[in-house]
């Protein structure tokens, strides 16, 4: 494994729950990462930010690292979870609350239900 | 540099040939598709798998600052 690979297993075996992202959550520079940093940001999900756009090697890395091609990518407890399509789906689904129960991650389900309640 | 949807559909199809496919242009700029797959393989996978799958059919076109598709928003899933 090289450098880049392990400072990226490192980072997603360090952290609950990671997004690789363009941008940060405070500043998303890509319609994409906002809306999945935001839907995190709302549900009071407690998560780390890794802003590709800041580092080449990692911007290539995690794409390799998890053999996906786009970028925001979730991590959940060391899991890859999906990008935005496949959290926004999750997310109106309950698939997320659920997956974050079983990954004894915390979050506001009251929260997650007003996301699901505006989306209806 | 932009895409056709026909490409797209092309290239889904020859890994997908008796999938439903439905690509929609969505800003009309040939750069923002959405793309949905429905195919009896995506039955037993989860979603990571599918749309990896899906990914590797379009052979790098999502890649980087230099690929053609800079968004396609995927759906991917078994028939009902």
């Amino acid at each position: 494994m090289s450098d880049q690979q392990t400072e990226i297993q490192n980072t997603v075996s360090g952290n609950d729950v990671v997004l690789f992202m363009k941008g940060t959550k405070m500043m998303p520079q890509c319609g994409f990462s906002s809306k999945v940093a935001g839907v995190l940001n709302y549900m009071g999900v407690e998560f780390a930010d890794v802003n590709v756009l800041e580092d080449d090697g990692i911007r290539q890395g995690i794409k390799d690292f998890s053999d996906w091609p786009t970028v925001p990518q979730l991590y959940v407890k060391g899991e890859f979870i999906g990008g935005c399509d496949i959290i926004t789906e999750m997310t109106l689904s309950g698939e997320l609350d659920q997956l974050l129960d079983e990954k004894g991650v915390g979050y506001s389900k009251d929260a997650a239900d007003k996301i699901r309640e505006a989306n209806a | 540099m932009a895409i056709q949807a026909q490409e797209i559909e092309d290239l889904i199809r020859a890994a997908f040939p008796k999938a439903t496919i439905t690509i929609t242009d969505l800003a009309g700029d040939g750069n923002h598709y959405a793309a949905e797959v429905i195919d009896e393989s995506f039955r037993s996978q989860n979603r990571v798998q599918q749309q990896r799958s899906v990914y590797a059919a379009l052979k790098g076109k999502m890649d980087g600052p230099n690929g053609a598709l800079h968004a396609l928003a995927l759906t991917t899933k078994a028939p009902e």
